[in-house]
């Protein structure tokens, strides 16, 4: 993966509206075969990081390379490696799906020998040749995202950017459409942004975290998962002594979880006890019926990086010299 | 060239699957046939009119399309609005914006998928005088002109159009001021019939000034000339317009 071909780099990357930053001093590097999600509370400048780099937006300062192409320089030909789907879908409801696909493929530079071809796979990939010969204008919002989707990936493009692409999307669609970017992900690089977080876990080898217009983390999610077991939930029906629990080796402490039964097993560094608890367990006649891992996710991380006022500060103080 | 027609494929087909474009054309056929029938009554009574030096296509033909501007006028800002300004409300522009097309193949686009709905209205405005072909002998060449000239200026009235449809997101606000627009530029003429020194350049820049030939059947070179200057300057416009909506 490390010397894969670098798709999408952007370098230092700013907008602003006013004095205001939407986003700040962005950096990314997508190599192929790489899926990135891109994770941010709502006005985080998820939405206008990826405007600029699907070149609808110019940025303030920094540039975006797409294969290479600098896509202020040479935007025609950076944007045909590109293929986006904004957070509205952009369909035209007096078209139908077929004339629309077909338009977008013209528009795209699909040959006209291909086009047909071109059409059907994204029609299968996304599920719409059942409505195939309906007005865009009469389907419902999720049929409407899929041709958005569709439309994104109709002429393969190595690099596809995903605004928020399973809003309106019923489950099953929903893991369609996840299964799709997955595969996506195998032959080209996706950048998807999302507010689900199990989304981004289910789908992405790598996360950044945005807020207030900063990046704030960009791991891979395997660093996420490694980051491991900090505590072991357990609920007893005959809770143990605290005492006879700490006596486990790698226990390092026991509380109480506030508001039920469960007990929280604190853990020491590199230790794994569970095997331990629940032969302590059956020999004691504690009652063992839960015990589940507690890791410091993805959510924990998300919510201790995006809330309190620390990243708000630190914002202000950025921006102050430039409103000056 | 072949993004251009590619754009222009598709904006006639959406012009033309609105209901609007038929409902435009449908009022602009039944106001002009009144007038038509209308016409031909005034030019059967007095028989007088007709003469050596008057015949019935250019009474007709310049009665008619006098008649036909101030129409298309009204009903032009209709149809540009949708162009950018309905397009940016819902979002669609998106699709433009991010294929590999520069914005002079959007512009020039978009243009041209309107000239395919003016097209569509000026067979409509050939047809009526061509009618009378069947009862009198018409003078081709005299109703050729004032197409050509309808044509010209719907060209303008378009471009103008475009050109405001890209400064809102408000269809509405850019179909009432394309109209004020087209209607100030068209009523420079007024300023010319005053006594003062720079009367007769609002003369020239008047939108209908250029016409009055062609609908009498003069073709001038230098009044075909202003109509593309005026198209062109508006298109230019709408491009670097869109140039820095994206900075």
């Amino acid at each position: 993966m490390e010397n894969a071909e670098i798709l999408i780099e952007a370098r230092g990357l700013s907008r602003r509206y006013g004095p205001r930053f939407a986003v700040n001093d962005l950096n990314l590097t997508l190599r192929k075969g790489e899926i990135l999600g891109l994770l941010g509370p709502n006005g985080a400048g998820k939405s206008t990081t990826m405007k600029m780099l699907a070149g609808c937006l110019a940025p303030s300062s920094g540039e975006v390379f797409i294969k290479g192409i600098s896509l202020s320089e040479n935007a025609t030909l950076a944007k045909r490696h590109l293929g986006y789907l904004p957070e509205q879908p952009p369909v035209y409801p007096e078209l139908t799906v077929d004339e629309y696909l077909r338009y977008c493929a013209g528009l795209h530079g699909v040959p006209a020998g291909e086009r047909a071809a071109a059409l059907l796979k994204a029609k299968q990939s996304c599920g719409l040749v059942e409505v195939a010969g309906r007005l865009i204008g009469n389907l419902s919002k999720g049929y409407q995202q899929r041709v958005g989707l569709a439309q994104a990936i109709i002429h393969q493009p190595p690099v596809v950017i995903l605004d928020e692409p399973t809003v309106g999307l019923d489950p099953i669609q929903i893991r369609e459409i996840r299964a799709l970017i997955k595969q996506l992900g195998q032959s080209h690089s996706v950048i998807l942004s999302s507010h689900i977080l199990p989304e981004i876990q289910a789908v992405c080898s790598r996360v950044v975290i945005v807020n207030k217009g900063r990046m704030v983390y960009s791991e891979p999610l395997d660093t996420v998962a490694a980051q491991g077991v900090v505590a072991v939930i357990a609920g007893f029906r005959k809770a143990p002594e605290a005492g006879q629990l700490e006596a486990i080796a790698g226990v390092g402490g026991v509380s109480a979880l506030p508001g039920s039964a469960l007990l929280r097993i604190a853990i020491e560094a590199g230790a794994d006890p569970r095997e331990a608890i629940v032969e302590a367990s059956v020999r004691g006649g504690w009652g063992l019926y839960e015990l589940r891992t507690e890791g410091k996710g993805l959510e924990e991380i998300f919510v201790e990086l995006t809330s309190g006022d620390i990243a708000i500060h630190d914002t202000v103080a950025a921006t102050l010299p430039e409103a000056a | 060239m072949s993004m251009v027609l590619t754009i222009a494929g598709a904006e006639a087909r959406r012009i033309f699957v609105s209901p609007l474009a038929w409902a435009v054309l449908a009022v602009l056929q039944l106001i002009l046939g009144f007038v038509f029938i209308n016409l031909i009554i005034d030019y059967v009574r007095s028989s007088q009119m007709g003469n050596d030096y008057l015949g019935v296509a250019d009474y007709m033909g310049s009665g008619l399309y006098g008649f036909a501007t101030v129409l298309l006028l009204l009903v032009m800002p209709l149809l540009t609005m949708r162009l950018f300004a309905e397009e940016r409300k819902s979002g669609s522009i998106t699709l433009l914006f991010a294929a590999p097309v520069s914005l002079l193949d959007i512009v020039l686009g978009k243009f041209l998928g309107l000239v395919a709905f003016m097209l569509a209205a000026l067979l409509l405005l050939a047809l009526m005088p061509l009618s009378l072909m069947f009862g009198t002998h018409l003078d081709f060449g005299r109703i050729a002109a004032g197409l050509l000239g309808l044509l010209l200026m719907m060209m303008a009235f378009g471009s103008a159009g475009l050109f405001v449809s890209t400064l809102t997101r408000e269809p509405t606000i850019a179909a009432v001021v394309s109209f004020g627009l087209l209607l100030a530029v068209w009523l420079l003429q007024i300023l010319s019939n005053q006594d003062f020194a720079l009367a007769p350049l609002f003369g020239y820049l008047s939108l209908t000034s250029h016409f009055e030939g062609m609908r009498r059947g003069v073709f001038d070179t230098s009044d075909v000339a202003y109509y593309l200057l005026f198209t062109a300057l508006f298109l230019w416009m709408a491009v670097q317009r869109l140039d820095l909506e994206r900075v």
